[in-house]
């Protein structure tokens, strides 16, 4: 099972922002973007996730086109964190985390518990009765990440599920972005497809089952990291030199600019 | 970290509920003591009349006053916070989507073209009601209607139709003021200050449905209301039709806001600040939110209202007066109290 996206053009206000795009986003594995500013990462997730309606083409589902999905049911197997969260009224992080817990509604004890579980795998058990306007930003996107972490944290009776992150770590520390990457691979384990952008290259290679390089607006290349990441690519792409090696203990690439 | 526990709140408002009930009704120009009081209330379902004076007062004049100031207070409190959570603002109040400054155009309009004495078809109900219903439920409608494209409803441009309109319903009520004669404008004014004094079971009852519409429906939309502070399509992803709340809302919105004004004139202060407080004190939970901002909203109108029969005797204030005297210092209380951690 996998959500497809099948030959899709997006146009927005006159401009050409996704050209035919074909990607496949499958079940158990990590899916990365990775691409400049402004070449359609984040468009290509809203059309991926319903956000937006492709000018041209299609997105299913598990094989049911994304338009025909109940939105309920939706919910329940497809669980999306975008980059910027507009909300600033003083929740405790308790009570946003729950909120993820709205599309399955297995009762309050085991809300509760999905709550503390998902905050404590993300480090922020100690945020637990803090409000959430008194945050600092990468302790905000620690408890939006246990949201959505929520979301998908049992499986559903409806097929599935993915996990759908849009710059998950772009306000974390060091320590941080390793745990995202081990709490990613740790859901791909258990069956959860995961797609997310990233702009770091070498946390995209570490944890990607499937490298897509996105440059104005299509596909540049897509595969293995190992397979994808060229010097010749990362310059054509991000206009940078660089030189690729090997992570001496992972053995993934590694680029160094 | 929170001021209270949010169940403790709604049982606190729920008892005070009912003491602030009998203890307006001994307030007036005739003060009645609350044994007097029983026994009125006691005396119409036991049949028996023995004191038709008290009665009278107590049953068919200061009843139904505390019971619309009861039931309009707890709407556009609720209502208040309906608003500050779909517009993710808690700046928000129902004015905001263009009821009341229709309203009131409505009213003054029938105050200036046919004068406000003249008795509608519907004995007990004004014209003035009608005009300010229909006011306040067309100008939401063209705020609605300007806000909504195939892409759905903005709130940004809800809210940005909503102060153009109210400007244009300021200019309008401007407008009738200057062509009115003393009688006239001393009528527009004390309407738009807000007043209970004119209570019969009529409107007791109209406001009855309408808090029952809402005590209905209502509940069921709180946890939608959580998701939609996270943002709309955050709130989509957790499997809310966005759009439908919204419309059903606004909808509420505009009925209970409609006839509240109607029925009380514009009281302002009770939609805005109530939310906020109530927020300030439990949290942004709707669930909780919900019933306590309802609960705290009637108990302040009635508060307000008792003072404003007794503080100025043999005369009566408006209501609207009072409601803000009394609410915003306790308001900006709060906010020096919690400066620090906003």
């Amino acid at each position: 099972m996998s959500i497809v996206a099948n030959n899709i053009s997006l146009h927005l206000a006159g401009f050409d922002l996704l050209r035919n795009i074909d990607l496949s986003v499958e079940a158990g594995q990590v899916t990365v973007l990775v691409g400049p500013n402004g070449a359609g990462k984040s468009s290509l997730l809203k059309v991926l996730t319903g956000e937006l309606n492709p000018s041209q083409g299609s997105v299913s589902l598990n094989q049911l086109e994304l338009s025909q999905w109940d939105i309920q049911k939706k919910a329940s197997v497809l669980a999306v964190l975008p980059q910027h969260s507009e909300l600033n009224f003083p929740f405790t992080a308790n009570e946003v985390v729950s909120l993820g817990c709205i599309p399955h509604a297995t009762g309050y004890a085991v809300d509760q518990q999905i709550t503390a579980d998902a905050l404590q795998l993300v480090d922020a058990s100690y945020l637990q009765r803090r409000l959430y306007t008194q945050m600092s930003g990468g302790e905000k996107q620690r408890v939006q990440l246990a949201r959505v972490l929520a979301q998908v944290w049992s499986p559903s009776d409806f097929g599935e599920q993915f996990l759908v992150l849009d710059e998950p770590t772009a306000a974390f520390d060091l320590a941080h972005q390793q745990m995202t990457l081990s709490i990613v691979k740790q859901f791909a384990a258990r069956g959860v497809g995961v797609l997310m952008v990233l702009h770091d290259l070498n946390l995209a290679a570490r944890c990607a089952d499937n490298l897509v390089v996105v440059n104005g607006g299509s596909i540049e290349a897509c595969g293995s990291p190992a397979q994808v990441l060229t010097e010749h690519l990362v310059e054509k792409v991000f206009d940078v030199k660089a030189t690729i090696t090997r992570h001496p203990i992972t053995d993934t690439p590694l680029v160094i600019t | 970290m929170r001021y209270l526990a949010a169940d403790k709140l709604v049982w606190c408002l729920a008892l005070l509920l009912p003491a602030v009930a009998i203890v307006s009704l001994s307030m007036g120009t005739v003060s009645i003591p609350l044994s007097q009081i029983v026994e009125a209330l006691f005396a119409t379902m036991g049949g028996g009349v023995e004191n038709s004076q008290t009665n009278s007062i107590v049953l068919d004049i200061r009843l139904p006053r505390i019971l619309l100031a009861l039931l309009v207070g707890a709407v556009l409190a609720v209502l208040g916070t309906v608003m500050q959570g779909l517009f993710r603002n808690p700046l928000a109040d129902p004015s905001l989507i263009g009821v009341s400054g229709g309203a009131s155009v409505g009213a003054s309009l029938v105050i200036v073209l046919v004068g406000g004495t003249v008795i509608s078809p519907l004995a007990g109900l004004s014209l003035i009601s009608f005009g300010a219903f229909m006011g306040g439920v067309i100008s939401t409608l063209i705020v609605y209607r300007v806000a909504t494209s195939s892409l759905g409803t903005s709130v940004t441009t809800m809210l940005l139709a909503g102060i153009a309109i109210g400007a244009i319903a300021g200019a309008f009520n401007s407008l009738l003021s200057y062509f009115s004669d003393n009688q006239m404008l001393r009528q527009i004014s004390v309407w738009q200050m807000g007043n209970l004094g004119g209570a019969n079971w009529l409107k007791v009852g109209i406001m009855g449905g309408v808090s029952g519409l809402l005590l209905v429906v209502l509940p069921a939309q709180a946890k939608s209301l959580n998701a939609l502070l996270l943002g709309e399509s955050e709130a989509r992803y957790l499997g809310i039709d966005v759009q439908r709340i919204k419309r059903k809302l606004i909808f509420l919105t505009a009925l209970g806001v409609g006839v509240s004004v109607a029925l009380a004139g514009l009281i302002g202060f009770v939609g805005l600040i109530i939310p906020h407080i109530i927020r300030l004190l439990i949290g942004p939970d709707h669930r909780w939110l919900l019933p306590s901002t309802a609960l705290a909203g009637a108990s302040l109108l009635m508060i307000a209202d008792s003072i404003a029969r007794v503080v100025v005797l043999p005369a009566e204030l408006p209501t609207g007066i009072l409601t803000a005297l009394l609410g915003a210092p306790f308001f900006v209380a709060l906010l020096i109290r919690q400066r620090g951690e906003l």
